[in-house]
């Protein structure tokens, strides 16, 4: 049925018809709302069989899970930044039991400087944590990817978060055709537990494990989401089936292998990029898009075969591994080794400043004519930063850098205290 | 046959001088299930735990009271600790109870989402414990204890009280009682060992959320023990008991001297032994011969600098924590 609905109402719901038994909860911004909602589902009694609980930290909220997933519970929680870093222990506690919980992630910078808008600096932050990671371009997308989560988690046995980028997703109304009830039953079996807490077979879970075992048991991790490359394209098919429609899978390709110019990217940045490439080929240029579905496991092999016809690649993110540069970018240089393409890395979108065509264009010029720098950070002001950099040079005490540009940019009038 | 309360016993046990008796002495129906071939052995022989360890032998009587308490249905999750590590070093377990070992600081929620899973799909009949050390419960644990408290989740949560990081090596905890040595807290300066006047008592913040029950125990009377978990498992809701368990490896003790050491802390009064429902007190154990409290300290390697002359004041502090239980938790 189509809808008109915010981001985090239509996940809340997708969520709900996903059937979870075991619902944490901790706010924060910007994925409160779907944990809002929720509630209201459970209260109201349209969402059965399912207990919510009032945690009192996202760590608590992911151990909560911890539990009840392996007490057979279809288990689902959401967080975003702070949140994420706070539940950490506990995040990679859930991958290495190998428990299938859901997880949105309403992408948001991490502090400090405290920031509560979009980029991808927390997904980032897990990227080794075992987590199967998966990345939505809109919102009909993370609807339909969470509801595709529930199924990939429970097949591998392993925990799914589903990224979609705070405040540009998760604010934003928009059409969304909302799946009815009896299509996800048709599509999500009930959750068979692949190891279960259980008074009739009792099994201990969580055991130490020493130097004879550990190798194997983090290979198998790591085999699991190898696995999942597969899984995760298989389900996508089966989804177009009972769906209709195309969402999810490892990769989307706009024109990529036919293109001279490629985009790499996550998430809702896409669809600019889209807006972008569309303009310009209207003026005869080649560009062309490959959008990242799937994070973890990274799908080396479906890039190199979109990418291995590009004159040069642009990995365009939002988020960066401070003193080395672009995680994504150097994911695709790796995976696009041996290719010789030439690969540029921008960061932009930091903290929720915004993408504009305009600024892309730019780096679209700069790359046509050899003149795109190896990585560059889109729109930085660098007579800002300068300006910093010297003062520091200049005055040991040169006061908390965030309040210093603050106060150059005129954001904040007040005077020196120090 | 006499028992416990009576003025006058019939019979003359064979280990005089304690309070204890000797199964086979006693009527059969008076006899410790634990000493039936028929007992749970929800933690069975053969794990790692310290020779004189308190807390396997504490860990052994509660989860088997707690399966006869509930027919046999436990589920448990454990918090990092000794506990976890002396019981499943891989590929080996001696639980016969389905158990889960999470993390550190999380056990109190792991055990809210068991309780929460079992809500969903409607199963009454089986029960949640979770367990941890006093470290893992009054520091890093803290949090997500109070809000299994606080939701009042249908779990009961075991404190198994050694006043230390014993796992790692003997450091302080927020249950260090003090003037006591740990690797942290070590007997130099002005005023060796643990600072006096800080730490928390568990028991009495777990009062403080007026869950349905909150009870303290002993190695030293595990019929206690048992009587107060099966107790525990006819409320629903969130419950929380402590054990004190002896650590000879962390207090420098005599291992044969566990269960001798676990009385004496309740007779000197460093150890009450009380039930409180809903917040409020409703019974506490008399002490029965009052014990000085340098008698308990000078067995514990941990005490020796307090036994000083140099360290009076600290012996007087310690003296006035026991003479502060006895009034508060009515122990005469």
């Amino acid at each position: 049925m189509l809808k008109q609905i915010s981001g985090s109402i239509a996940v809340a719901k997708a969520v709900a018809l996903c059937r979870p038994e075991v619902v944490p909860c901790y706010p924060i911004t910007p994925q409160t709302h779907i944990v809002e909602h929720l509630s209201t589902l459970v209260k109201s009694g349209e969402l059965k069989n399912c207990t919510y609980e009032n945690v009192e930290s996202e760590f608590a909220a992911m151990s909560v899970c911890i539990g009840s997933s392996a007490t057979g519970a279809r288990s689902y929680t959401a967080t975003a930044s702070q949140g994420l870093l706070y539940m950490m222990e506990a995040v990679y506690n859930a991958s290495g039991l190998g428990l299938p919980i859901v997880m949105t992630l309403g992408n948001r910078a991490i502090g400090a400087p405290i920031n509560i808008w979009n980029d991808h600096s927390d997904a980032m932050s897990v990227r080794d944590a075992g987590w199967i990671q998966l990345f939505v371009e809109n919102n009909q997308q993370a609807v339909d990817v969470h509801i595709q989560a529930f199924k990939l988690a429970e097949a591998l046995s392993l925990p799914v978060m589903v990224n979609m980028d705070g405040f540009i997703l998760t604010h934003a109304i928009t059409r969304v055709d909302m799946p009815e009830q009896s299509q996800v039953d048709q599509f999500l079996p009930s959750f068979i537990p692949r190891q279960l807490l259980d008074t009739s077979a009792p099994l201990t879970i969580g055991a130490m494990v020493g130097p004879d075992a550990f190798t194997e048991v983090r290979y198998l991790a790591h085999e699991k989401q190898q696995q999942a490359l597969s899984i995760i394209e298989k389900q996508a098919r089966q989804f177009e089936e009972i769906f209709g429609r195309d969402s999810g899978g490892l990769v989307k390709s706009y024109d990529a292998e036919s293109s001279d110019i490629v985009f790499v990217a996550m998430g809702s940045v896409v669809g600019t990029l889209q807006a972008l490439a569309s303009e310009l080929r209207e003026q005869g240029q080649s560009i062309g898009i490959l959008s990242l579905r799937s994070f973890r496991p990274f799908p080396i092999k479906s890039i190199r075969n979109a990418l291995k016809s590009a004159k040069q690649i642009i990995v365009f993110e939002k988020s960066f591994a401070v003193g080395m540069g672009g995680v994504l970018a150097s994911e695709v240089h790796m995976a696009t080794h041996g290719l010789h393409i030439k690969i540029n890395s921008i960061i932009g979108g930091l903290g929720g400043r915004t993408i504009t065509v305009k600024s892309l264009k730019n780096i679209v010029d700069l790359a046509s004519k050899g003149e795109l720098e190896h990585e560059t950070f889109m729109d930085l002001d660098l007579e800002t930063v300068e300006k910093e950099i010297n003062r520091q040079r200049s005055e040991p005490s040169s006061g908390s850098t965030a309040e210093n540009i603050l106060r150059d940019m005129g954001v904040v009038s007040a005077s020196k205290t120090h | 046959m006499a028992k416990q309360g009576t003025n006058h016993q019939t019979v003359k046990f064979y280990q005089t001088g304690t309070f204890t008796v000797g199964n086979r002495l006693l009527d059969e129906n008076y006899r410790t299930v634990q000493a039936t071939q028929e007992r749970c052995n929800t933690i069975d022989s053969g794990h790692r735990a310290c020779q004189g360890c308190g807390q396997a032998l504490g860990a052994r009587y509660a989860l088997d009271a707690a399966m006869r308490a509930t027919n046999n249905k436990i589920i448990a999750a454990n918090a990092t600790g000794c506990l976890e590590v002396f019981t499943t070093p891989y590929p080996e377990t001696a639980w016969n109870i389905p158990w889960i070992h999470s993390l550190f600081g999380n056990v109190a929620s792991v055990a809210s989402g068991i309780a929460a899973s079992l809500k969903a799909k409607g199963d009454t009949e089986t029960r949640v414990i979770a367990q941890g050390g006093d470290g893992g419960s009054t520091d890093i644990g803290f949090a997500t204890l109070s809000g299994m408290f606080d939701r009042n989740d249908d779990v009961l949560y075991i404190c198994y009280d050694n006043g230390g990081y014993m796992n790692t090596g003997v450091q302080r905890s927020s249950a260090t009682p003090g003037g006591a040595r740990t690797s942290t807290t070590m007997p130099v300066g002005d005023n060796p060992g643990s600072s006096f006047n800080t730490g928390k008592f568990l028991p009495a913040i777990a009062m403080a959320h007026e869950i349905p029950y909150v009870a303290t125990a002993s190695v030293h009377d595990l019929h206690d023990l048992e009587r107060k978990v099966e107790k525990a498992m006819s409320f629903h809701g969130a419950r929380y008991i402590q054990i004190n368990v002896p650590c000879p490896l962390g207090w420098g003790s005599d291992p044969a001297l566990t269960i001798k050491l676990a009385r004496m802390g309740v007779e000197s009064g460093l150890v009450p032994l009380f039930e409180a429902e809903n917040g409020d007190l409703i019974n506490s154990t008399k002490i029965r011969y009052r014990i000085p409290v340098e008698d308990y300290l000078q067995l514990q390697r941990r005490y020796s600098h307090i036994l000083k002359p140099a360290n009076q004041h600290q012996l007087a502090s310690i003296r006035a924590l026991a003479d502060k239980n006895i009034k508060r938790y009515n122990l005469l």
